[in-house]
């Protein structure tokens, strides 16, 4: 096991020199981009519903609508043919190209996931891409690293010294150097292919039952070219993309363009209904003028079909590749597609297709480096909840993995309702609440185990716990006996009562917070309670250990909504708390009743304050801003997906604070994966770009604010500004 | 279409770095001279008192013609004022390539055939599509590329665009 994390560490090491500069900047760039368009857009939020709610009716009808295709594509004087994997689909393929024809091809995944190249060119037919990205790839023989732009993990640089080299011959000394050059050089190269191909090959991002038409989405019309200048156009896709009618495909027109690249719509939009009127070009014999066009639509099913019939990767088939969710994705923006693994697919949404078409030992590879921040569901087009799908996929794994010897025996000793073979870190990070129980009860003994060097070797070399990470300080007396023992505001003196939910790390570890929080929640008038109640499900959940996830949903639920019906608010500190039971517990609760009403009634304890003021209660018993103090508030990656970090904002600036917010997705500690020797460096590279925004000139006398225990870690450690939560700031002083 | 709708066309186009001008039918031969770069190949234009005959546009061009040509001339059937895009329908008369080989694009719209937005740009997409099987190209800004390191135009398509939008 050690032997394995030193080697991933190694493998994200040389990805975050090699590749992850040109990432950084071309995902970070589309994603700024992509915020941009979306914010742009009025109606946004319902065409992201719309676009859902149709995919979900094309998948659950896609019988009905694949026969309808195939009449319209018929009528048309096209075929369609369905290929049951990839060998049918390739053989297919192969057999509509002769032994010395030319083959030019546009950018499609779908043929990367076939490997249909190497399966045309064992026929002796010779296949250029002409995508740029596709076509850069393809010189330098390697596999895609993003769904959008195969070759965004290579510089201009690097790519002039691969076209100087690999065409040496053609540029007699003077080899093309920029970005304008290198495109000109490809565009006349290819040009010369395109013009003598006898067959072309595109994807195809949309299907229209009703016309037979095919919806192709392209910025530099390479795919246009492929499908009209030869006589035979092939084109190759899955067969999730079939929508209904003309009119379905609007709020994806509106949609792919803004999420993947930030433009309003793509630079070309191409509505083929196939075979297109356009007379086919024979530039070699100068003539023009046949209308004798072959059109073939290949459909793969290569696994679609049975994700159609999985309850938990049916939500994969609504995904429309724009990418969005790996330009979102903090790690995907320091070390791109090639770290996380996968045959064809990588990086966001990629653990679902690669579990579906490819298997699970494909999709295991690198599927830890989702650490279910959740900014990818509020990236995604069509709302997809890609961190449930790799959580699932993760229990596939722990659940598949291949029993030890003594693994009986651990399993009936550690809490959890998990199999033997479950890794040791991610059943101690799963069960963390046992190891606060001892912590806590075994204070100050157990702080000093933790600082001993003799321990943390033993954790970083058996367990994955980097080294280079300070544990938590374990407090002796916990949150929930701190609370018992004191007398606070009474529920007969007050009409609003709340329970204050004590997080496994409030409770044990940053208990000042949690005083903080009932300090404040009482001066507001609210009468507190903090219940008897245990960890929430998050912590297992986020290690894939569902069945635990489960069993502790389901207690922690009965516990808070016997407090609701007693009618108590649920006030959360956590933000992964919070999104547990706004999110999580509709997956993890047999009753949806019981998760609608938890959620309903659960709040962030900032939100809650936000609401007390607006309804009246008095600012001025909190600790406000003396001659606008400047705040650099980070909103924890969950927070911002719930949408509460902007309350912490409106309560700061309420009580005068100036506030400078920071604009990356995740601190990148993202609960335990920080602390696991082979990501601590991908974390820290992460947790840079946040230290960058706060250590502007504007920034660095501000005092450093954040809502999540491990954003308040990885800014301790990155940045030693001893950063606090809003709560703590803004508490009243105390009397005594 | 309403004036409204035309001028937020060409703010759009403006955006996207395209080229317009705005003539009346009587005055389109001259706007047209103004924005070819010779040699140039085009479609016959589908509007009963505009023509590229007597022009110096060729418009029946053969593929070293296209080849060859640095303007591309063809009809935008329908324009999309929010986002300054042009529809290009495919035709026997080679519209749609016309609209992409060359480095220079100049679209020939009816001022009539601005829609306000995508929404209304699929009310009329429907029918062509749907009822007539045609194919269209809704074509926004030129051919671009970013994947040789920088954003840069004229990937495979026209790296210049000029909408001539005609008051009939």
């Amino acid at each position: 096991m050690s032997a394995d994390r030193d080697a991933t560490a190694a493998h994200i090491r040389r990805l975050l020199r090699d590749e992850g500069p040109a990432v950084s900047e071309n995902a970070g760039g589309f994603n700024r981009k992509r915020r941009a368009a979306v914010a742009d857009l009025d109606d946004y939020d319902e065409l992201t519903r719309e676009a859902r709610a149709i995919k979900e009716d094309a998948i659950e009808r896609l019988p009905e609508l694949l026969s309808e295709l195939e009449a319209s594509v018929e009528a048309n004087g096209g075929t369609l043919y369905v290929a049951d994997d990839a060998a049918d689909a390739n053989a297919y393929v192969a057999d509509l190209v002769g032994a010395d024809d030319t083959v030019v091809k546009s950018k499609s995944m779908t043929t990367e996931e076939l490997d249909l190249n190497d399966a045309l060119e064992d026929v002796g037919a010779e296949v250029f891409e002409t995508d740029l990205g596709e076509f850069v790839i393809q010189v330098a023989d390697e596999s895609p690293s993003h769904i959008v732009g195969p070759a965004m993990h290579r510089s201009e640089e690097w790519i002039a010294d691969l076209f100087a080299e690999e065409f040496e011959d053609r540029f007699d000394g003077d080899p093309p150097r920029t970005a304008q050059e290198l495109t000109q050089f490809a565009r006349e190269y290819l040009g010369e292919q395109i013009r003598e191909a006898d067959v072309g090959i595109t994807g195809a991002n949309f299907l229209i039952a009703e016309s037979g038409t095919m919806a192709l989405v392209t910025n530099e019309g390479n795919a246009r070219k492929c499908a009209v200048t030869p006589d035979t156009h092939v084109a190759v896709t899955g067969v999730e993309k079939i929508l209904p009618t003309v009119s379905d495909l609007r709020p994806f027109a509106e949609l792919i363009a803004r999420s993947a690249t930030g433009q309003t719509l793509p630079g070309y939009l191409s509505l083929l209904t196939p075979p297109v009127e356009t007379p086919t070009i024979d530039f070699e014999g100068d003539a023009v003028g046949s209308d004798d066009r072959e059109f073939h639509l290949v459909l793969i099913d290569n696994g679609r079909l049975a994700m159609r019939e999985d309850d938990d990767l049916r939500e994969t088939l609504y995904c429309i590749r724009c990418g969005a969710c790996a330009n979102v994705c903090a790690n995907f923006q320091q070390v791109g597609g090639h770290a996380f693994g996968g045959e064809t697919y990588s990086g966001g949404i990629a653990t679902g297709w690669e579990t579906g078409v490819h298997g699970i030992d494909s999709a295991a590879e690198f599927n830890d480096l989702c650490t279910g921040c959740t900014r990818c569901i509020d990236a995604c087009p069509v709302n997809i909840d890609i961190p449930r799908i790799n959580t699932v996929v993760r229990d596939r794994i722990n659940r598949g993995a291949d029993p030890d010897g003594f693994d009986f025996l651990v399993e009936g000793l550690t809490p959890d309702n998990e199999p033997g073979g479950l890794p040791l870190d991610k059943r101690l990070f799963g069960n963390i609440e046992t190891l606060a129980r001892a912590g806590s009860a075994l204070a100050p003994v157990s702080n000093w185990l933790a600082d001993s060097r003799a321990v943390r070797f033993v954790l970083d070399r058996a367990v994955g716990i980097d080294r280079r990470r300070d544990l938590p300080t374990f407090q002796r007396r916990t949150l929930r006996a701190w609370a018992a023992d004191r007398e606070g505001l009474n529920s007969s003196e007050t009409d609003r009562e709340a329970v204050l939910y004590p997080d496994v790390y409030t409770n044990h570890v940053n208990v000042e917070r949690g005083k903080a929080a009932v300090r404040t929640l009482e001066a507001l008038g609210v009468a507190v309670t903090v219940p008897d109640v245990g960890e929430s499900g998050r912590a297992p959940l986020s290690q894939g250990m569902v069945e635990t996830a489960r069993s502790n949903a389901r207690s922690t639920a009965d516990v808070l909504l016997d407090h609701v019906d007693a009618g108590r608010d649920v006030v959360v500190i956590e933000p992964s708390d919070l999104a547990a039971f706004r999110r999580d517990y509709a997956d993890l609760l047999a009753t949806d009743e019981d998760a609608d009403r938890l959620a309903a009634n659960s709040y962030d304890v900032l939100e809650y304050v936000y609401g007390l003021l607006e309804n009246g209660a008095e600012s001025a018993v909190l600790s406000g801003a003396d001659d606008a103090d400047g705040i650099a508030y980070h909103g924890h990656c969950q927070a911002r997906t719930l949408g509460v970090d902007r309350y912490a904002t409106a309560v700061l600036e309420r009580l005068d604070y100036d506030v400078l917010t920071s604009t990356v997705e995740c601190c990148g500690m993202a609960g335990s994966f920080g602390y696991k020797s082979a990501y601590y460096e991908l974390s820290v590279a992460v947790g840079e770009d946040l230290v960058a925004e706060f250590t502007t000139d504007d920034a660095t006398g501000r005092t450093v604010v954040a809502s999540g225990t491990s954003c308040l870690d990885q800014l301790d450690e990155l940045l030693h500004r001893d950063p606090v939560h809003p709560i703590e700031l803004i508490a009243p002083t105390r009397a005594e | 279409m309403t004036t409204d709708a035309v001028s937020t066309f060409e703010d759009s186009l403006a955006a996207l770095e395209v080229d317009s001008v705005r003539t009346s039918a009587d005055g389109f031969e001259d706007a047209l001279s103004e924005t070819v770069v010779e040699p140039a190949v085009g479609a016959p234009l589908p509007f009963d008192d505009l023509t590229l005959d007597g022009t110096t546009v060729e418009t029946d061009p053969s593929p070293a013609d296209l080849d060859a040509a640095r303007t591309g001339v063809t009809a935008a059937r329908m324009a999309i004022a929010d986002t300054g895009s042009i529809a290009i329908r495919s035709t026997a008369a080679f519209d749609e390539p016309i609209s992409l080989f060359a480095e220079r694009h100049v679209a020939v719209l009816d001022a009539d055939d601005v829609v306000e937005d995508v929404a209304a740009a699929f009310d009329q997409l429907g029918p062509w599509l749907a009822d007539d099987r045609a194919s269209a190209i809704v074509a926004t800004g030129p051919s671009a590329t970013a994947d040789m390191g920088e954003l840069v135009l004229g990937a495979h398509g026209p790296r210049e665009v000029c909408v001539v939008i005609v008051d009939r």
